[in-house]
């Protein structure tokens, strides 16, 4: 009984040993892998930083402007004015003269036809 | 323990046979046993003293032990813990109401050069100095070749720069990583942002230091990595921003002018939401200052903030505001304007002629000096001194930039009565366009005092109170006058009812003794929509001169009103605000019986 326990006792020390080990070594592994992962995140970091500049850079109000110039004949942007304000009441409702529209139609293509 | 007995019987039996005391035996046996019951005692009491000693010793030794480990292990970031508190090493960005980027980090290299591990260093300083032209090609022969082990070549390259170094292909020219301030819309709001710079320098990192603007006066709170990268949002509005310094650049051309300066300010939070100074600068590439000379000549000085000058009739308003609101005068009483006003050697003109007397309203709206000196007379110094005093036009404004205690307004030391007088017109104090800007608004929102502010704040602030909601309400309805049919006509924008007042003030001459006859300081101080006030708008042009008609022209009314109309033109549909019909001011029912 008492040789039993003895050789119970060195088992259980050695599965445990065992045990321990492989958690080291799995411990460690996943603190290199949270160490790739935070290196990787601070890269990232740096280039989302590196294209927030960039995005801003090409979104500068001077280089709009001038985008804007070249463009001129193209997309005839100008300056807002106090003008391109409207109220409700400018609005131009349809004549209800009209007949009542039966078939859907398709106001995309229409769009894309006739501009 | 075996208790040894206090009388023993044999002991007691010898005794009385020798005819002693028996009780002498029970004495000495309980004098015996106390003392080994002393004994014990002293003996438990000295072991517990030693664990608790041993105990003390060992909790200090372990605080010990530990404060010497933190003190001497180098620090090392946490890397068990997953999802902390992200604790970020760069300077925070700063952005503006929308959260659009006004400055921000990109990483770079620096070049350094190890001279003892150079195998070429002769080939290197050639090649060098061919990649970048400003390096002097024999200096760096000299250096290399020198006994010295380090030394810098460039502090910042680009990666094109840096491939080409690599091509050198020396391994005795190093790099070292760099972050570098970027401006990314160059010298748009360049004042405000000022500019920044290298620190302490090392190889592998440099500290970056603002240099002036909301660089230097946050820079603990932009290096704080408590902050977690959390930018700096400022007030101003890139776009707004953007469009005020266009036109004020196209207007500062038009009108021949040396400099200009124009500030937009929300009525009610003192909010800067564009502030523009010109001729301005790239904070890239921030000049260095000037070493002599007038500092205003420098494109680094900020005349929003910095150019203290006298700013002539747009004073007026505060002499009215206050006698309106003492009860003094009503818009309609008549003042005295028969001229020239004498008092003493002194001689008080107006532009013009503007006949015996005119009502308070037309002072203000025909900008009479001999008017506003009358009702300067019946508020008098020590009342007059009190209302600037408490309008802030005495101390420099508490806006967040490094420059801004360093304006101080410059004001008479003693205040006879004609110095009341003269104040009253604009002569005599010298105070900031940021001064008046918020000045006017504290005037225009009701009468309660505004502070500027640069940082984004989303409630109204409620400061003390300078003047009634009824004063001020009179107050806009003149200025209004003045846009309506009064110097300022050119300040007319439709759907915006702009209120406003113009000031023409001679400049100093800078040696002292006099003023130019030919320069001027035009100022328009505008308030808009005058029915219910939004934005302060103050336009400063240095130097102007109108040169359309047969004679140069430099009043404000020409110069400095039509770039602000045009600023308000462009701006307000920017700012959201939509063209509103003016609500009539005799709109009440009257009642009429025939």
């Amino acid at each position: 009984m008492r040789s039993l326990f003895l050789v119970m006792t060195a088992l259980a020390v050695m599965g445990l040993a065992f045990w321990a080990y492989r958690e080291n070594y799995r411990t460690q592994a996943e603190l290199a892998a949270v160490r790739d992962l935070q290196r990787e995140i601070g890269t990232l970091k740096e280039s989302l930083g590196v294209l927030n500049a960039e995005w801003a850079y090409l979104n500068r109000p001077d280089r709009l402007r001038e985008l804007a110039d070249i463009s001129f004949p193209r997309l005839g942007l100008l300056p807002l004015e106090p003008r391109q304000f409207g109220g409700v009441a400018q609005i131009g409702y349809p004549d209800f003269d009209l007949n009542a529209i039966s078939a859907p139609v398709d106001t995309i293509a229409l769009g894309e036809t006739t501009p | 323990m075996t208790r040894i007995p206090l009388r023993p019987l044999a002991r007691i039996l010898s005794a009385r046979e020798k005819g002693e005391n028996p009780d002498a035996i029970e004495r000495e046996n309980i004098r015996l046993r106390h003392e080994a019951m002393r004994d014990r005692a002293r003996l438990r009491a000295e072991g517990r003293l030693l664990i608790l000693g041993a105990a003390f010793v060992a909790a200090f030794v372990t605080v010990g032990a530990q404060m010497g480990l933190l003190a001497a292990t180098e620090p090392v970031e946490p890397q068990a813990t997953g999802m902390g508190a992200a604790i970020v090493a760069q300077r925070a960005d700063i952005t503006d109401r929308q959260g659009r980027i006004l400055a921000t980090n990109l990483v770079t290299h620096s070049l350094y050069a190890q001279p003892p591990l150079m195998v070429d260093p002769i080939r290197a300083a050639e090649e060098l100095a061919l990649i970048f032209p400003d390096l002097d090609a024999a200096r760096l022969k000299k250096d290399f070749t020198s006994k010295r082990k380090f030394l810098w070549v460039k502090k910042k390259i680009s990666p094109e720069q840096m491939q080409l170094v690599h091509e050198i292909g020396d391994p005795g020219l190093l790099f070292g990583p760099r972050e570098m301030r970027l401006y990314p819309n160059g010298a748009i709001a360049a004042h405000i942002l000022g500019g920044a710079s290298f620190g302490r320098e090392g190889v592998r990192s440099a500290e970056v230091v603002g240099t002036a603007g909301v660089e230097k006066t946050f820079d603990g709170w932009l290096r704080d990595p408590a902050n977690g990268g959390a930018p700096l949002q400022l007030s101003l509005d890139l776009t707004i921003q953007s469009t005020v310094e266009d036109v004020l650049y196209g207007g500062m051309k038009l009108m021949n002018a040396k400099g200009a300066t124009a500030i937009l300010m929300d009525v009610k939070t003192g909010e800067i939401v564009a502030m523009a100074s010109l001729p301005d600068f790239d904070p890239n590439t921030r000049p260095a200052p000037l070493t002599k000379g007038d500092p205003s000549d420098s494109p680094l000085f900020n005349r929003a903030v910095q150019g203290v000058y006298e700013l002539g009739s747009t004073f007026k308003i505060f002499a009215v505001a206050q006698a309106l609101d003492l009860g003094l005068v009503r818009p309609e009483t008549m003042v005295e304007t028969k001229g020239p006003m004498f008092w003493g050697k002194f001689k008080i003109r107006d532009f013009h002629n503007y006949g015996p007397q005119l009502s308070v309203t037309d002072v203000i709206v025909k900008s009479s000096n001999i008017g506003t000196a009358h009702i300067a007379q019946l508020i008098g110094g020590v009342r007059q001194q009190e209302f600037l005093q408490k309008l802030g036009m005495f101390d420099p404004t508490t806006v967040e930039l490094v420059e801004a205690p360093g304006a101080k307004p410059l004001r008479p030391a003693k205040w006879p009565e004609i110095t009341t007088l003269t104040v009253s017109y604009g002569h005599g104090v010298a105070a900031s366009p940021l001064h008046l800007a918020a000045a006017y608004a504290s005037l225009a929102n009701g009468g309660t005092r505004i502070t500027p502010t640069l940082l984004r704040r989303d409630k109204a602030e409620t400061g003390p109170r300078l003047i009634s909601e009824a004063t001020s309400t009179q107050i806009r309805d003149m200025l209004r006058q003045v846009v309506v049919r009064g110097t300022a006509s050119f300040g007319e924008v439709p759907g915006y009812a702009v209120a406003g007042k113009t000031g023409t003030a001679d400049k100093p001459k800078r040696t002292g003794g006099g003023y130019y006859k030919d320069k001027v300081i035009a100022t328009f101080a505008s308030v808009f929509p005058a029915h219910d006030p939004k934005y302060v708008l103050v336009v400063s042009l240095d130097e102007p001169v109108e040169t359309s008609g047969t004679e140069p022209r430099r009043t404000a009314g020409w110069t400095a009103v039509p770039v602000a109309a045009e600023i308000i033109r462009r701006a307000a549909p920017l700012l959201g605000l939509r063209p509103e019909v003016e609500p009539l001011a005799d709109a009440a029912v009257t009642l009429v019986r025939n």
